[in-house]
């Protein structure tokens, strides 16, 4: 089948190159914005923060355990701390030290999962983060979220930095063009954004599975005259209830996306929200199986798993019977 | 202080830590006590923090890191008037903020803690902050020999000394023993100040009960320029009570209402 993709906006950075340029901005009036590594500088995108900001970088080494402990000291006493490492060793490694020195004492720390979900590819499951969602959904005190494109990275890390209780951001590493220019649109951690409208199907996303999801609904509309809603649920935690319930009762179905196992992460979480509210109409979760990925980019894990608009179009169509 | 007034305070302490897990039910007891007389000279000698200054950005902070032994910690507060003593009626009942650990709930608690191997990482933060603003806090933290196999102290050992923290005191409560049996039967790690002299540190052996050898050795602090200080603390698990020294059993041993009574006679009358 052909698919429509969404052409690619000029000017569309990784999200982790914004995270960084932003970072860059916040600190040059902040002298309290401090960044922690754990020899993660280079992948976080962060060697021009800290040439320009080298007292403002602290690097640990290779000990994630330390970099989050340590992160927990320095925000409490005052330091709006970005603690930056791959979400993979982040959130499994350091999870006591998250649940405990971070959520739990309250110290505001920005947790940074870099180069999560599959964007490691072929590195394989050592470096894959599938579990962060589930891990960290279940932890009390802390906000858990995957801003789709340049904005709402750009947004999610200056509403940050100027948090004073815990969150969890993750970020990939492809090039993710804005998903709408409407500047009313804007950006807020527990308010999922819609991108479209339409009665029929709603794609509730999140991170960089949003753009698929977006490719889908174009195809759906363009081939099978299918309007489709598609909302970038940017925080997982706490989820957005008022927009679930209004999704449920304006479309006909539902498909959520995203880059986690399809245990514990956006699709469970909404599906036990709606079973409990009532909703009784198709339902699809689509994520990564319980299972070792198979071999590939990024890209090709998506397309494996059906996370593509062409994967997705096939699922949408199969959910309504058609 | 006086020293006799010193001495007094660590028997009052004595007696409430027992008041107190007695009442509870529930305790770790030969912990509390051997660390106790570390706390009196940290609260009522070396810290700069008190109910009045506890929110200002330069006290001094103690970090526990041996949280299970929150009973000694609890007593000190309240004495020092973080809280009003009979708080700790409510001590590990429903709905109390006193629990079994620390907690931030709980007036004059910097962090919460229970988990072992959470206290120096936090606490390497916390005095990297220090250094960061220019300010001249420092930051304590006390850990159990039976803690150190936890491998991220070894990391914030690492950091304390990168960074050069002289700012940063870790006192070793080395009472010898934990839960399962003598500290050096359970996972050998000793020897201990040789370790941490090879990561950087510079370190001193203090006798944890001896409360003038305690001041002296907190008033050198930092042993050495710009290096993290560790205080190894040779102390008795149960110390002060006879049939609790030493005694395995009463890591979380509660003492019945006979027992009790023999520990009070033990410690004798407090004059504060
Ligand atoms: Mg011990």
């Amino acid at each position: 089948m052909a698919s429509v993709v969404v052409e690619s906006k000029p000017g569309a950075k990784p999200n982790l190159e914004v995270f960084s340029a932003t970072l860059q901005e916040l600190a040059t009036t902040d002298r309290d914005i401090v960044v922690v590594t754990s020899d993660s500088r280079g992948s976080g995108k962060l060697v021009p923060f800290g040439k320009k900001f080298p007292e403002q970088i602290v690097e640990i080494g290779i000990a994630e355990q330390n970099l989050v402990g340590v992160a927990a000291g320095l925000a409490s006493a005052g330091k709006k701390t970005f603690a930056v490492s791959p979400a993979c060793f982040l959130t499994a490694r350091a999870l006591e030290q998250i649940k405990n020195d971070v959520a739990y004492s309250d110290n505001p720390v920005k947790l940074i999962g870099i180069s999560a979900g599959v964007s490691y590819g072929a590195l394989g499951s050592t470096h894959h983060s599938l579990h962060d969602f589930a891990a960290l959904r279940a932890i009390n005190n802390l906000i858990v979220a995957a801003p789709a494109d340049n904005f709402e990275t750009e947004e999610a890390i200056r509403q940050a930095a100027a948090m004073t209780h815990p969150i969890y951001l993750r970020f990939g590493k492809k090039n993710m063009p804005l998903l709408t220019t409407d500047p009313n649109n804007g950006f807020r951690f527990g308010k999922g954004r819609v991108i479209s409208r339409g009665p029929d199907l709603a794609f509730i996303a999140t991170g960089e599975t949003v753009q698929p999801a977006l490719e889908a609904a174009a195809t759906l509309r363009a081939e099978h005259g299918i309007e489709a809603t598609v909302i970038s649920m940017h925080t997982i935690k706490p989820l957005d209830t008022t927009l679930l319930r209004e999704v449920a009762a304006e479309t006909a179905a539902i498909i959520t996306v995203e880059e986690h196992s399809v245990y514990g992460g956006l699709g469970e979480a909404c599906a036990s929200y709606l079973l409990q509210y009532g909703y009784g109409k198709p339902f699809r979760i689509v994520g990564i199986p319980d299972e070792y990925t198979v071999t590939g980019s990024q890209n090709e894990i998506f397309n494996h798993y059906g996370i593509s608009g062409e994967g997705l179009t096939t699922t949408a169509l199969d959910l309504l019977g058609k | 202080m006086t020293d006799k007034e010193l001495a007094q305070r660590s028997n009052h302490y004595r007696q409430n830590i027992l008041k107190y897990i007695v009442k509870a039910g529930a305790g770790h007891t030969g912990g509390s006590l051997s660390c106790i007389d570390i706390l009196n000279v940290l609260y009522n000698h070396t810290l700069n923090v008190s109910p009045e200054n506890f929110r200002s950005p330069d006290r001094d902070r103690y970090i526990q890191s041996k949280g299970h032994c929150v009973e000694a910690l609890f007593v000190v507060l309240a004495d020092k008037g973080f809280f009003p003593e009979s708080d700790l009626n409510t001590l590990c009942r429903y709905r109390s903020h006193y629990i079994g650990h620390p907690t931030r709930k709980v007036n004059g608690v910097e962090q919460n803690t229970g988990a072992l191997g959470h206290g120096l990482p936090i606490a390497a933060g916390t005095a990297l902050a220090a250094k960061m603003d220019k300010k001249a806090y420092r930051v304590f933290t006390l850990m159990g020999d039976g803690e150190l196999p936890e491998g991220s102290n070894w990391e914030a050992a690492l950091t304390a000394a990168h960074y050069k923290l002289d700012n940063l005191c870790a006192i070793i409560d080395k009472n010898t023993l934990q839960i399962s049996g003598p500290t050096a039967d359970v996972c050998n790690t000793d020897p201990i100040d040789e370790k941490f002299k090879s990561f950087g540190w510079a370190v001193t052996h203090v006798d944890g009960h001896d409360l003038q050898a305690l001041q002296t050795t907190f008033d050198r602090l930092p042993f050495e320029k710009g290096k993290p200080s560790l205080v190894i603390a040779h102390t008795v698990k149960g110390k002060g009570i006879s049939y609790m020294e030493n005694v395995l059993s009463w890591h979380h041993g509660v003492p019945n209402q006979e027992q009790y009574a023999l520990a009070l006679q033990e410690l004798g009358e407090t004059v504060l």
